[in-house]
């Protein structure tokens, strides 16, 4: 017997009721808004606060600042570039995973998390090295002439790494349920295997790619551990912005810092509402 | 349905085999490659050194300081995605979206700036921090500073496990248990808690996991004392940083050991998970 | 059933956990008179008080019989200076120029102006200077400075926005193209913005750039604190780096300084003294020689003249007037630096 799913609309006197027999909302509604605004939503005004501190026409320079700029246009394109290679890789992965048979793939499975349980720092340091000019991947890479590190290849590398992770596990559960009926209907009309995948698979699928895309996208954005130990942090070429902020951060330049992270808040906050009505969009075609 | 495996073989073999040549060499090449570089290198120059850089005093307090951390981060967390949890699954109120949408905040949020936020509000320099300062409490460079910053990075981890499943549990056996009479703590305590118990564990392991692996944040916040304020990611930096490269892998290595002992959890709570379904559905 | 496996995990973690919050406690009790000094140095430095301080507190066991605890933290230097400004209680501030102490001092008001001239020599109890660090059989033949400004050179240095060792590197070469024969500001701005447009990385600290060079083999030459060649060197093989003298260089002094309200608050203001003061002597200037830092103590200077070649040396002052003046016409915002490296 499955358990409803409590999501409709109900008549106000039921919505009462639950409340007066369940108990307990007060409590865990109460925490956890003040602890939400605590931890929060109050750290996270003092960037505005602090910001505040610089008279507008400074604010005005860090922000037109063409190093800032630089920084924070590659940010955002080496993860969306990465995005879409961790989209299309883990998206082969996962079809891969749920489909096919192969050896140890048990194994292979349980290790595609291992970005996610990994310390940054570490996966860092040891990109570094790998893709190094002396690392086991780096140095055949270096006699055809690619570099890696130092260079903005190593960075989508490094957001990658950590990116393919989100996509895989989102794309499981929705390869997994999708009906096998469909797609024997779908055959035995004459749909030839590729029409099948244009028309039932990646509809179906599409939301799930596209959620995808949004979380690989959104942690390469900010991720710091990973990259920053590929990146040669070469200011207008190879810096990335959480760089800056923590160069300011360490040189004691607050405000600035404050104006480069609000930069990156505002910017990835209408990414992710652009992303959002994308995926409302796609759910609303296909019902 | 978790961990059901839906194969069907309608491409021609040599589709298949070329698709998972592909993905299996991405996979070595991108995934698999580092975990055994960690391991290689840290035992470069044999497991004797390995053995020695791991007792090392400053590995030591780095594990303490890193024990710490999570010790406060992970209940702190866990008592918020509970609650929190249980909030947005089992009533409805007016706002439910906007909160869903604010625990999911700090997982868009660069860890840099997730340091820098705190240093902002507590600094010596600022109001908050100044009147803590003249109280001779430390949060800044010292250990409240690095919990407050992993446990703002870590925030949503419980309640991201916690709401599918407890959203799709619904309401019925709290509704039932009340019926008979229970309290609401009772029924809290013995009929929504067991229910979410593999959830609760993996996010709890989870949240762990990445506390305790946390690097942007604190190293904003840390004052980068080896032997005192560095945690097992800082430590890491903080040797190779000193160009002792086999004992910054050492050192890794026990954190990669972490990880794959958190991938192993979760495996084993999936299987589990997966023997409760079947047997409820029997 | 299982919820108390979940409140036996938690409980077993908050009990590790009061493991840490005891041995502060334990530590206060046992020793009568046990001491903790904290040292906020620079990047390159930790070799150096790794060794250092072992000899110290052996030392000032011997004279006090007061067991003392020396912790250290290492960073850029202008990024440790901020950091002490902002809270980090250090006993004394090892960073790796003057202006960033002066700094310290300006905007915390932890130590005295006048702290340079506390101690001998400036506060400086040994020097040292920017030379290039190339690889094995110098394959590009680097020798003068003029070499490393060629096109096809990659040269590596760190970042003079948050390196101490990137200042002194910066104005090394800056300084050597001024006071050359028809040397102006015009061709000294021309030289370093043709090294820079030479450097692939930039890293935030002097170690951070041995990692990269001397580590990760990036870069044909490495403008490094003579230390960190001969650090190179040693950790790496002879044989794999050498280091090439330029004729001319600048005289890099990194200051020492006990930081006052600091001592004071946790009464530790006479091992202090004693720890910037046990540089000076002659153990203590063994060690800095020993870890290839030109000490100030002529005898020892003189026993290992091998280390240290002849170079012609000179300093801030002479050609830059003075450090507050070269941090505001080159280092700060908007300054020579950002305009050279603005594309």
């Amino acid at each position: 017997m499955r358990p409803e799913v409590t999501t409709a609309v109900q008549p106000l006197a039921v919505k009462k009721q639950r409340r007066r027999v369940l108990g307990g909302l007060g409590l865990s509604l109460g925490y956890s808004v003040s602890w939400l605004s605590l931890l929060v939503l109050l750290p996270l005004s003092m960037v505005f606060v602090t910001m505040a501190g610089l008279p507008l026409d400074g604010i005005w320079k860090v922000v037109a600042s063409r190093q800032v700029l630089s920084a924070v246009r590659l940010s955002f394109w080496t993860a969306a570039a990465s995005g879409v290679v961790s989209t299309v890789s883990g998206a082969l992965l996962a079809w891969v995973l749920v489909r096919y048979r192969f050896p140890l793939k048990r194994l292979v499975d349980a290790l595609v998390d291992l970005p996610f349980a990994l310390p940054t720092a570490v996966a860092g340091v040891t990109l570094s090295v790998l893709a190094g000019p002396s690392g086991w991947i780096g140095k055949p890479l270096a006699a055809a002439g690619v570099a890696l590190v130092n260079a903005p290849a190593g960075i989508i590398v490094a957001m990658v790494f950590i990116g393919v992770p989100f996509v895989v596990r989102t794309l499981q559960p929705v390869l997994q349920d999708l009906e096998p009926e469909t797609e024997d209907a779908a055959e035995s009309l004459g749909a030839g295997r590729v029409q099948v995948i244009r028309r039932i698979l990646l509809p179906a699928t599409g939301p799930a790619l596209v959620t995808g895309f949004t979380l690989a996208f959104s942690r390469a954005l900010g991720e710091y551990g990973s990259v920053v130990f590929m990146t040669g942090n070469l200011p207008f070429r190879t810096e990335i912005a959480p760089v800056i902020i923590k160069a300011k951060m360490d040189n004691g330049a607050y405000a600035g810092a404050a104006t480069v992270a609000a930069m990156m808040l505002l910017a990835a906050f209408l990414l992710l509402v652009a992303l959002s009505g994308l995926q409302n969009w796609q759910r609303r075609r296909t019902e | 349905m978790r961990g059901a495996v839906n194969e069907r073989r309608t491409e021609p073999p040599w589709v298949r085999r070329a698709l998972t040549t592909v993905a299996l060499a991405f996979f070595v090449l991108l995934l698999a490659m580092p975990l055994i570089f960690v391991v290689w290198s840290s035992l470069a120059r044999g497991a004797a050194a390995w053995a020695a850089a791991v007792s090392r005093p400053d590995t030591a307090s780095a594990i303490r300081q890193t024990l710490t951390v999570v010790a406060w981060v992970v209940p702190l967390n866990t008592l918020f995605g509970v609650l929190a949890a249980y909030a947005i699954t089992k009533f409805q109120f007016r706002g439910k979206a906007v909160l869903t949408a604010l625990i999911d905040l700090p997982f868009a949020i660069s860890p840099v700036i997730a340091g820098s936020i705190f240093v902002f509000l507590l600094g010596k320099f600022t109001p908050l921090g100044g009147w803590l300062e003249s109280h001779g409490i430390k949060v800044i460079f010292s250990t409240p500073g690095m919990v407050l910053a992993t446990t703002f990075v870590t925030f949503p981890f419980v309640a991201r496990e916690l709401i599918p499943t407890m959203q799709a549990q619904g309401i019925e056996d709290e509704l039932a248990a009340r019926s008979l009479g229970a309290s609401g703590w009772q029924s809290f305590w013995r009929v929504t808690v067991p229910n979410i118990r593999w959830s609760l564990l993996f996010g709890v392991v989870l949240c762990a996991a990445r506390a305790m692996g946390e690097f942007g944040a604190v190293s904003v916040v840390s004052a980068h004392v080896s032997g005192e304020t560095n945690t097992l990611p800082l430590q890491v930096e903080a040797l190779y940083s000193g160009l002792d490269v086999t004992s910054a892998f050492a050192v890794s290595s026990l954190l990669v050991l972490m990880a794959l002992l958190t991938l192993a959890v979760k495996a084993g709570v999936e299987w589990r998970y997966r023997r409760q379904e079947a047997r409820e559905r029997a | 059933m299982i919820t108390r496996l979940n409140r036996l995990l938690v409980t077993a973690i908050l009990a590790v956990s009061a493991v840490p919050g005891a041995a502060p406690m334990v530590a206060a009790q046992a020793g009568t008179g046990a001491v903790s000094l904290l040292n906020v140095s620079c990047d390159p430095t930790r070799e150096l008080y790794a060794a250092y301080n072992k000899a110290f507190s052996a030392y000032w066991q011997q004279k006090t019989g007061q067991v003392v605890t020396l912790r250290q933290s290492h960073g850029g230097s202008g990024a440790q200076a901020n950091a002490v400004i902002q809270g980090l209680e250090a006993d004394v501030v090892t960073l790796a120029l003057a202006s960033d102490i002066d700094l310290v001092a300006a905007r915390s008001g932890l130590l005295d102006a006048a702290w340079q001239k506390r101690l001998p020599e400036n506060s400086t109890p040994f020097t040292s200077t920017i030379v290039f660090v190339v690889r094995k059989g110098n394959p590009k033949n680097i020798r003068t400075w003029d070499d490393v400004i060629r096109s096809g050179v990659s040269v590596i240095v760190p970042n003079p926005k948050t390196s101490g060792g990137a200042r002194w590197a910066y104005l090394a070469a800056y300084g050597q193209a001024l006071r050359r024969p028809g040397g102006s500001d015009a061709t000294a701005r021309a030289f370093v913005t043709a090294l820079y447009r030479n450097v692939p990385v930039l890293d935030t600290g002097a170690r951070g750039s041995t990692v990269t060079f001397a580590q990760k083999g990036v870069g044909d030459v490495y403008l490094a604190w003579e230390s960190e060649a001969d650090l190179v060197k040693k950790q790496f093989g002879e044989a794999n780096f050498q280091t090439v003298v330029p004729a001319v260089s600048i005289l890099a002094e990194p200051p020492v300084a006990m930081v006052d309200r600091n001592v004071d608050k946790h009464g530790t203001r006479a091992v202090a003294q004693a720890y910037l003061e046990y540089l000076y002597s002659p153990a203590g200037q063994e060690i800095a020689a020993q870890n290839f830092y030109r000490p100030r103590d002529q005898a020892v200077a003189r026993k290992y003249a091998a280390n240290f070649p002849a170079v012609t040396l000179f300093t801030v002052e002479e050609v830059f007037g003075g450090w507050a003046r070269a941090q505001k016409i080159h280092f700060d915002d908007g300054g020579v630096f950002d305009q050279v490296y603005a594309p």
